[in-house]
């Protein structure tokens, strides 16, 4: 039995293998495969909303009408242009400033004591276990012009009338910040809690001062934290809508409203298909190449 | 209606609930000893996808008693949410409660089963005239039943309002498209609905056009009113401005009849009474059915049937109106409805207004993607 598999090619580890494409294929190009089929055609008065790809005509004779109006209709309209940046925009924005606070919490806990860890851990992990939706509407109870911050603001007498932050771009990116934090801190205090500490004692034994360690040992050697961190940040960031919607500005453009929008108003399917396909291209392209340079960085240095 | 926020509040009552887990237990025992009434073997249920809020909890509890049908019932917030479950299919949902000009399209695809009128004698409760106006969006109003109707009219804190106008001209379509007007109200707070069909329906309204026109002249005039005003509007949302008028954080709102006076309720029911009115302006304005109708493939077709003709009997329609704050469409309730809102020129209009009042139609597919077109740049044209 044992021979009969292994000639087959199914050892364990294969097998092992194999789940995580199996996982890819049927939630990731399945549905992709299927999404880059409506995005290719027209829209109908029908159920479903769109015309079908694959036509019999007749005996033996396969119709496929490709309809590419849609991917030209993305470029005609200066709408989505602008929707794609100002999401990129809104979403590095985000991350910088996820960063900018992750990376001091990551730091502390990383080198906290043992024992605290695990407790400071759990809190940073605790929100979790709160519905997303409620955390955002929770944000509104706070910001709202009667709420928490603005009363709290005219009761210590820093202002006399409260200040408009619902509905505001500062809105967004406190609930943006806010809701992803967890995902910048996780992988940093995984990566600075590995990191070998002695190397620290050399470059102080070295002559480096506790700054300077840490710019030339401690940040360098946490940089593929810092972008697993970003990357988790940022990916959902430019596809938000349920944040923007609730805390945000009508005006705000993003391309998840307008997504929404294709979808939910325009009931045009192939156009509400084609814009998802130009954001997952938008995100996976740079990263690719990204992932490419440094991955021939890093082999540079080990050999 | 359309209310994410109560929604979400729901959602944190459910997890109240949740986590006063002996107390549920012991209803779900006492729910488990009713039934019994009911034909024994399969148990009957029919499932039901409403607007939030959009009925009284007692109705269907008696609805459940009078028939022993269990009702699933499941709540949306916006059309456009409905619309896509519909279209993709298989929505498992056996009454749904589409407004008439989504019904309109929806009909056209395919969508829905036609009734079976002989079994539903309530349908001689409806109001004739208002059965003819809805005729327009289901002809022969072969698929659908007026459920509730109301209108898209202007909402006011009176006394805000005052202190910054006297003589505000809330009875008319000025305070809300004359820039001058609109500019004294911006700190105080204006909101508008995020529903582009009945916004620029509106701004043609008040152009003296017709509300329905496809014609790109009329689309562009429309929105160079819109445009106008953009800067002193607050919030572009069709349903959170029923909480913030009730909190005091608004002054005006372009809102649907019924929801204005929720938030009178609201303000009520939070111990801070505010003078909240409703207008239709004397240009006159949008009027809309939410209709209740059954899926082509709807699994209890039966049950469906029973449901919508338990929501004619007169004495259930009153109590959904009260409730709910809109009219009904059911002649033979109107005189058992709370005086108040009976009586309310508003909400039941005198003849004379409601000649006032106009339908929204169905748009084209390519007149509606310009139409969004020209919302987007509205809402982001700051």
């Amino acid at each position: 039995m044992k021979a009969l598999l292994k000639r087959a090619g199914l050892q364990g580890r294969s097998v092992v293998a194999a789940v995580p494409y199996l996982w890819l294929l049927l939630f990731f190009l399945i549905p992709f495969v299927i999404v880059l089929k409506i995005s290719f055609s027209s829209s109908l008065i029908a159920m479903p909303p769109y015309e079908p790809l694959l036509h019999w005509t007749g005996e033996k004779v396969l119709q496929i009408k490709l309809n590419l109006g849609n991917f030209a209709f993305l470029v005609e309209d200066n709408l989505y242009w602008k929707a794609y940046l100002n999401s990129i925009w809104v979403a590095s924005v985000s991350t910088f400033f996820c960063l900018l606070l992750g990376y001091p919490i990551a730091y502390a806990i990383a080198r906290s004591n043992p024992s605290a860890r695990n407790i400071l851990m759990l809190l940073i992990v605790l929100p979790f276990w709160t519905s997303f939706l409620l955390r955002v509407y929770a944000w509104i109870g706070i910001l709202k012009n009667n709420g928490l911050l603005n009363n709290f603001l005219i009761w210590i007498g820093a202002i006399d009338q409260p200040i408009q932050m619902l509905q505001t771009d500062f809105a967004v990116y406190v609930g943006i910040v806010y809701s992803y934090l967890p995902f910048m801190i996780l992988p940093l205090y995984a990566n600075l809690e590995k990191m070998d500490l002695t190397l620290l004692e050399a470059a102080a034994d070295l002559g480096c001062k506790p700054w300077q360690g840490f710019l030339k040992v401690t940040l360098p050697l946490s940089l593929p934290g810092v972008r697993a961190g970003c990357l988790l940040v940022f990916i959902p960031a430019v596809g938000e809508f349920v944040i923007p919607s609730l805390l945000g500005d009508p005006g705000m453009l993003m391309i998840g409203k307008v997504l929404w929008t294709e979808f939910f108003n325009n009931r045009d399917w192939p156009v509400a298909s084609a814009v998802a396909i130009v954001l997952l291209l938008f995100l996976v392209i740079p990263m690719m190449y990204f992932q490419r340079a440094q991955d021939a960085e890093a082999g540079g240095v080990h050999r | 209606m359309k209310n994410l926020l109560k929604h979400a509040a729901a959602i944190a009552a459910l997890s109240v609930l949740l986590s006063a887990c002996g107390k549920s237990k012991q209803a779900a025992t006492d729910e488990s000893a009713a039934p019994a009434a009911a034909p024994a073997g399969k148990e009957q249920v029919v499932n039901v996808y409403n607007w939030s809020d959009y009925i009284d909890p007692e109705v269907i509890k008696g609805f459940e008693q009078a028939t022993g049908i269990k009702v699933r019932y499941d709540v949306f917030d916006s059309n456009e949410v409905l619309e896509t479950k519909l279209l993709t299919g298989n929505s498992g949902y056996d009454v749904v409660v589409p407004s008439a000009y989504f019904l309109q399209r929806q009909v056209q695809a395919g969508v829905f089963a036609p009734l079976d009128k002989s079994q539903l004698p309530g349908l001689a409760n409806i109001d004739p005239d208002l059965a003819a106006r809805a005729a327009r969006h289901d002809p022969g109003n072969e698929h659908s039943v007026v459920y509730m109707w109301g209108t898209t009219g202007i909402g006011f804190d009176r006394a805000k309002v005052k202190a910054i106008m006297p003589d505000a001209p809330v009875d008319s379509w000025k305070l809300i498209f004359d820039p001058a007007l609109l500019a004294k109200f911006k700190d105080c707070g204006v909101s508008m609905l995020d529903d582009p069909t009945d916004m620029v329906g509106t701004a043609l309204l008040y152009l003296g056009k017709d509300p329905n026109s496809e014609a790109e002249a009329d689309l562009k005039a429309a929105e160079d009113a819109l445009m106008k005003i953009r800067p002193y509007i607050r919030t572009i949302h069709s349903s959170q401005y029923i909480d913030q008028l009730a909190n005091g954080e608004l002054c005006i709102v372009v809102g649907y009849s019924g929801d204005v006076l929720q938030a009178r309720d609201r303000a009520e029911e939070a111990g801070k009474p505010l003078d909240i009115g409703y207008s239709i302006p004397k240009e006159g304005a949008l009027m809309w059915f939410d209709t209740l109708a059954i899926p082509a493939d709807a699994a209890h077709k039966d049950a469906a049937h029973k449901f919508i003709e338990y929501l004619l009997q007169p004495a259930v329609a009153a109590k959904n109106s009260d409730f709910v704050n809109y009219a009904n469409a059911n002649k033979a309730a109107t005189p058992l409805v709370n005086a108040d809102l009976r009586n309310d020129a508003n909400i039941y209009p005198t003849p004379a207004v409601a000649a006032r009042l106009q339908p929204s139609l169905a748009k084209s597919a390519e007149f509606t993607r310009a139409l969004n077109r020209t919302w987007t740049r509205f809402v982001t044209g700051r």
